[in-house]
């Protein structure tokens, strides 16, 4: 690894569509135990970026410079046809050979070890995510890249899923991407923000991002005050189905 | 043993079975019964250019799928016509370009009939090696690319983010299915390799639960079909091609039937 554990870079990239530029102007840098966040409206180019980093996508121009190989991959949409039979263990295994025990273990990390040998195609939104993130984080990567993780879960499972996911990246000591237009994560989570709309707005600290005025204007002062402030304390903590487990 | 045709074209026939069970599986599963049914068209132009040229008719056929496969593929590129426009354009014109130069090779008798649903009596035992070493080989690739091409079919940009090199392995797959045209259009014949492909993967995904296992049940669906068909063919005198697949299609209505009783407990 390269110094300061530089995982990926990307410098002044863009991804051309005719007729227009999806995103231009891109400079980030993902380090080993650093969350770095994006966010920005919907079409503001997050998911391209993201693509961009894991080498899916091709800059048009600047340049993608990546010191790791060990990626794992949340990607926001993934459709699995009804005539594709597949149990959550052999999704599980799709891009790397793991033992069962890996593969419980990972599971039971995101709460949902339970499922182990049902069919992808009945699995609920929420627990399909939660099986997405698990597969991803069994592979033990050095980069992790999350297109909103937490669509289809409900409010509880979403605070359990950005605390499981801030564990990941202290106890892998690996880096995250995190693609997300939910600000209350990113204020109490994040290392960097960076707000995307077509090119970068604003970058820096959550504390100091929140009060950049390119921010305050693509989010509304309405809404960034009151999300970017809820903190969302519980005196338990629920199993993925239902239970009260403290 | 192999001196009696039925034989020679049961040893034949059970070869390409096992070779489009995993094939077709991977073809129902990319939905691409269309691009295998091009593929399968053009084979004609392939038989037509093998007779004029005195080549080796898999060999022809192969080299004639693949070249499609890849024009396919560059005219994507260049233009914006659905997916399914494209290979019916290519299909039936490179049926109809086989059709005419037939046409100039007036010399030659063809059995088109035996061109477009197989012929049971042709199986010759250079065709039996020719299936059981080209079918080796195709199995032996597939397996090796196996774990790149099953995560790029279940999604292409989680299996390219994670390093499978999905663009590479679908070239692959392409040439494979191009192979396996090649092998089978002399039991099957051009018009029904699709089927033989898809019915008995189809038939199988009613009633296994995981990848794998559907991939061998499918093969055990192909080579029922091909033993039940030929033999029907032998008793009632038809073609050897379409008994097989009325056979695959049997076997897939029964496999409805346990899919069919789950309903009705769960009701």
């Amino acid at each position: 690894m390269s110094k300061d554990n530089l995982l990926v870079s990307l410098e002044n990239a863009g991804i051309y569509k005719s007729p227009k530029w999806l995103i231009r102007g891109v400079s980030l840098e993902v380090k080993s135990g650093q969350i770095v966040t994006l966010i920005g409206p919907n079409g503001s180019g997050k998911t391209t970026t993201a693509k961009m980093v894991l080498n899916i996508l091709e800059p048009d121009e600047g340049s993608l410079k990546r010191y790791t190989n060990k990626i794992a991959y949340v990607p926001q949409k993934i459709n699995i046809d009804w005539t594709m039979p597949l149990r959550v263990v052999d999704f599980m295994r799709l891009t790397n050979n793991l033992s069962n025990n890996e593969i419980i273990e990972s599971l039971n990390q995101t709460g949902v070890e339970k499922l182990f040998k049902e069919q992808i195609h009945g699995l609920s939104g929420g627990e399909f995510q939660r099986v997405l993130l698990a597969r991803a984080i069994a592979k033990k990567p050095e980069l992790l890249v999350l297109d909103e993780p937490v669509q289809g879960v409900d409010f509880n499972g979403e605070i359990d899923l950005y605390n499981i996911i801030k564990n990941i990246s202290a106890n892998l000591n690996c880096g995250i991407l995190l693609v997300s237009h939910d600000l209350h994560f990113v204020m109490s989570a994040t290392d960097h923000v960076i707000c995307l709309n077509g090119h970068i707005c604003c970058s820096g600290k959550p504390s100091s991002v929140i009060k950049d005025k390119a921010y305050i204007e693509l989010f509304g002062e309405h809404r960034s005050k009151t999300l970017t402030y809820y903190q969302h304390d519980h005196d338990h903590t629920h199993a993925s189905d239902g239970s009260v487990s403290s | 043993m192999l001196d009696d045709f039925f034989t020679r074209a049961l040893v034949a026939g059970i070869g390409i079975a096992i070779i489009t069970g995993p094939l077709g599986c991977l073809v129902i599963w990319r939905r691409l019964s269309y691009f295998g049914d091009t593929l399968a068209h053009s084979a004609l132009l392939g038989v037509t250019l093998a007779y004029a040229f005195s080549l080796n008719i898999a060999f022809s056929v192969f080299v004639i799928s693949a070249v499609i496969a890849l024009l396919l593929l560059n005219l994507q590129k260049r233009t914006r016509l659905a997916g399914d426009s494209l290979l019916g354009l290519l299909a039936h014109s490179t049926l109809a370009i086989g059709l005419v130069l037939m046409g100039f090779l007036s010399s030659i008798r063809f059995d088109i009939m035996g061109l477009l649903f197989g012929d049971i009596l042709a199986v010759t035992l250079q065709d039996i090696a020719l299936v059981w070493i080209g079918g080796f080989i195709i199995l032996g690739i597939l397996y090796f690319i196996w774990k790149s091409l099953f995560s790029a079919t279940v999604n292409y940009d989680l299996a390219s983010a994670e390093g499978m090199k999905p663009n590479i392995y679908n070239m692959i797959f392409t040439l494979l299915l191009a192979g396996v045209i090649a092998l089978s259009i002399k039991m099957i014949g051009t018009l029904l390799i699709t089927g033989l492909l898809i019915i008995p993967a189809a038939a199988s995904r009613n009633i296994t639960n995981n990848p794998k296992q559907m991939v061998f049940v499918a093969i055990l669906i192909g080579i029922l079909s091909v033993t039940i068909g030929l033999f029907t063919s032998l008793e009632l005198n038809t073609s050897s091609g379409p008994s097989i697949i009325v056979i695959a299609l049997i076997l897939f209505v029964i496999s409805l039937i346990p899919l069919e009783l789950r309903g009705k407990l769960q009701k």
